[in-house]
C-alpha cells in the first residue's frame, strides 16, 4: 500500500481536511488515535498517513438529544463508527440513510465550529 | 475473606437541597447501624465520586465530616463500575488484613445539583477528548452505536430491549424508594422520545439523586451472614472507538475469572444484580455472563425466567432503569437490594431463594467490567 505522509497532527482534530493515523515501522500495528509510541509494540518509529476517506459502517445511531445548545442547532446528527479501508476504526458523523455494512466514503463538514469527517454512501 | 454486614439505601429522585455528603452520610449512617456498628469501629473507608462535588480526597473530606479516622481510606473512579470495583477492593483490603471494617459509601445530588445539560455533558467526557467528544456524542449515543451493532449481529429488536425496560419498572412498582414506580408497557417504551436511535426515553435509566453504603468486614457482626465469595474485573478499552468484537468485551472476561475465584457457576446462580444504564446494557451482559444464550436474553424476560417468581430473579428493586441512578450510588442500590433479598428482609418483594447471588458493574463504554459471587452462609 502507498503511504501518503502527512505531518503529525495535520488532520480534521486538528482544522486540515484529512483523517490521519499512525503506522508503526517495526512492527507495521496502525493506530488512529496518535501518539508518540507503537501501542502494540512501544516503538517510536511511527510514520503519520493520510486515509483514502473510505471504509464501511460497523455500527450507527442518530442523535436526537444532544448535550449543548451548540450542537442541538445542529439539529438531529448521525454518528457512526466506520472501519476505515487502512485497518483502524474511527467515530465520524454520516448521511442519515447509512446502515451497518454500507460501503462509504468520507467528505469535511462544519459542527459546531469545527471541521469533522462527514461520510456518505459510495454510489455503486 | 469477607461478609457484607451492612447496607443503607436512600430512596432516588429528588432530594432537593440535599449534598453530596448529606447523601453520602444518611446512606452511610443506615448501613453503619445495619451492620451494628458505631463510628470508632469502622477502621476504613473507600468512597466513589461526585460529579456535583468534584474532589480530589472526597474519602477524606467524607471522613472528617462523617467523624471516623480511618486506618485506610481514598476515593475509587471506574464510572459505573465503581460500586463494584469498591466492593472488591473492600472484600481484598479486609481479606488482607489492613481494616476490620470498611464503610464503602457512594451519593450525589446528580438530579438537582445541577442543570440536565450539565450532568448529560459531563459524562459525555468518557469519551475521547480529541476524537470524539467534538462530534457532539452523548452517553445513550456511545451505547446506541453499541446496540446498533448488537442487534445487528444477534437479531435483537427494539421491541426486545423495550422488554426490560417493561421488567425493571414492573419490579420497582412495589419499591416505595423508587424513582419511577409506574407501570409501563412495551408499547409506552416504543412511543418514548427518541434519544439516540434505538434507544429512547424509556430505554435510558433517569438522573437522580441518593446515596447508597454497605459495610464489608473481616467478621460477622450479625446474624446476616453474607459472604463475597469471589470476585473479578476485566479492562478492555475506555473509549468505543477502541472497543473489541462484541465477542470480546469484558463481562465474559470477568466472569470467567470471578467463576474461577469463587469455585461457583452459573448454574449455582439464584439472584443476578447486573448494571442496566440501558435496556441495551442490560441485554448484553446478562448474555455475555451467560445468563441466557445469545440473542435470547429477551425471550428470557418476556417467559418471566428473570421476574420476582422466577428462576433467576433480576434487579428486583427496579435497577438503574426505574429505581434511578445517582451515579456511584446507582449501582450500589443493586447490591443493597441482593443483601436484602439474601438475608430475607425484602418485604413484597422477596423471592423464594437468593443463596447465591451474581452481581455485575460496568463503566465506561462496557469498558470496565466487575463481577461478583456473594453466598449466604449459615
Amino acid at each position: 500500500m502507498s503511504l501518503d505522509p502527512l505531518p503529525m497532527n495535520a488532520d480534521w482534530t486538528t482544522g486540515v481536511e484529512a483523517i490521519a493515523f499512525q503506522r508503526c515501522r517495526r512492527c507495521d500495528a496502525v493506530q488512529y488515535f496518535r501518539r508518540g509510541f507503537c501501542r502494540r509494540c512501544g516503538s517510536t518509529a511511527l510514520e503519520t498517513c493520510r486515509a483514502s476517506g473510505t471504509g464501511t459502517v460497523y455500527a450507527v445511531t442518530r442523535v436526537v438529544r444532544a448535550a449543548t445548545a451548540e450542537a442541538r442547532a445542529h439539529g438531529p446528527y448521525t454518528i457512526v463508527l466506520v472501519d476505515a479501508a487502512e485497518g483502524f476504526r474511527l467515530m465520524a458523523h454520516g448521511a442519515e440513510n447509512l446502515a451497518i455494512g454500507d460501503a462509504i466514503a468520507a467528505r469535511f463538514i462544519a459542527f459546531t465550529g469545527r471541521l469533522v469527517p462527514f461520510f456518505e454512501k459510495i454510489k455503486s | 475473606m469477607s461478609f457484607v454486614t451492612g447496607v443503607g439505601l436512600t430512596s432516588f429522585g429528588r432530594h432537593e437541597g440535599s449534598s453530596t455528603l448529606d447523601l453520602m452520610s444518611t446512606a452511610a449512617e443506615l448501613a453503619m447501624a445495619d451492620a451494628g456498628l458505631e463510628r470508632r469501629q469502622i477502621d476504613g473507608v473507600i468512597c466513589g465520586y461526585s460529579t456535583t462535588m468534584p474532589h480530589i480526597m472526597l474519602a477524606t473530606v467524607f471522613a472528617e465530616h462523617f467523624g471516623i479516622q480511618p486506618v485506610y481510606c481514598h476515593a475509587v473512579q471506574v464510572g459505573g463500575a465503581t460500586g463494584m470495583a469498591m466492593t472488591m477492593l473492600a472484600h481484598c483490603i479486609v481479606d488482607a488484613g489492613v481494616a476490620r471494617h470498611v464503610l464503602v459509601v457512594g451519593g450525589e445530588n446528580r438530579l438537582t445539583g445541577q442543570s440536565r445539560d450539565a450532568s448529560v455533558q459531563a459524562l459525555a467526557q468518557v469519551g475521547h477528548p480529541v476524537y470524539e467528544v467534538p462530534l457532539g456524542p452523548t452517553i445513550p449515543a456511545y451505547y446506541g452505536l453499541i446496540a446498533s451493532r448488537y442487534m445487528h449481529e444477534y437479531g435483537v429488536t427494539e421491541e426486545d430491549l423495550a422488554a426490560f425496560a417493561v421488567l425493571m419498572r414492573e419490579h420497582a412498582a412495589t419499591h416505595p424508594g423508587a424513582q419511577f414506580r409506574e407501570r409501563i408497557s412495551v408499547g409506552d417504551v416504543m412511543a418514548s422520545k427518541p434519544v439516540a436511535s434505538p434507544l429512547k426515553l424509556l430505554d435510558c435509566c433517569p438522573v437522580s439523586d441518593g446515596g447508597a453504603a454497605f459495610v464489608i468486614s473481616r467478621e460477622r457482626t450479625n446474624g446476616f451472614g453474607v459472604k463475597v465469595r469471589g470476585c473479578a474485573q476485566a479492562h478492555t478499552h475506555q473509549h468505543v472507538t477502541a472497543a473489541p468484537a462484541l465477542a470480546e468485551f469484558g463481562a465474559e472476561i470477568a466472569v470467567a475469572r470471578a467463576k474461577q475465584a469463587s469455585g461457583l457457576s452459573i448454574a449455582d446462580v439464584r439472584y443476578a444484580a447486573i448494571y442496566d444504564s440501558f435496556t441495551i446494557t442490560l441485554a448484553m451482559l446478562l448474555e455475555d455472563l451467560g445468563l441466557a444464550p445469545r440473542g435470547e436474553a429477551a425471550a428470557r424476560v418476556r417467559a418471566g425466567y428473570f421476574s420476582r417468581q422466577g428462576h433467576v430473579p433480576l434487579n428486583t428493586h427496579g435497577g438503574l432503569l426505574s429505581y434511578g441512578h445517582c451515579g456511584v450510588g446507582g449501582a450500589m442500590a443493586h447490591l443493597v437490594e441482593t443483601h436484602l433479598q439474601m438475608t430475607e428482609r425484602a418485604g413484597d418483594r422477596q423471592v423464594r431463594d437468593a443463596s447465591i447471588a451474581l452481581l455485575h458493574g460496568d463503566g465506561g463504554v462496557l469498558s470496565s467490567h466487575v463481577t461478583m459471587f456473594l453466598e449466604r452462609v449459615q
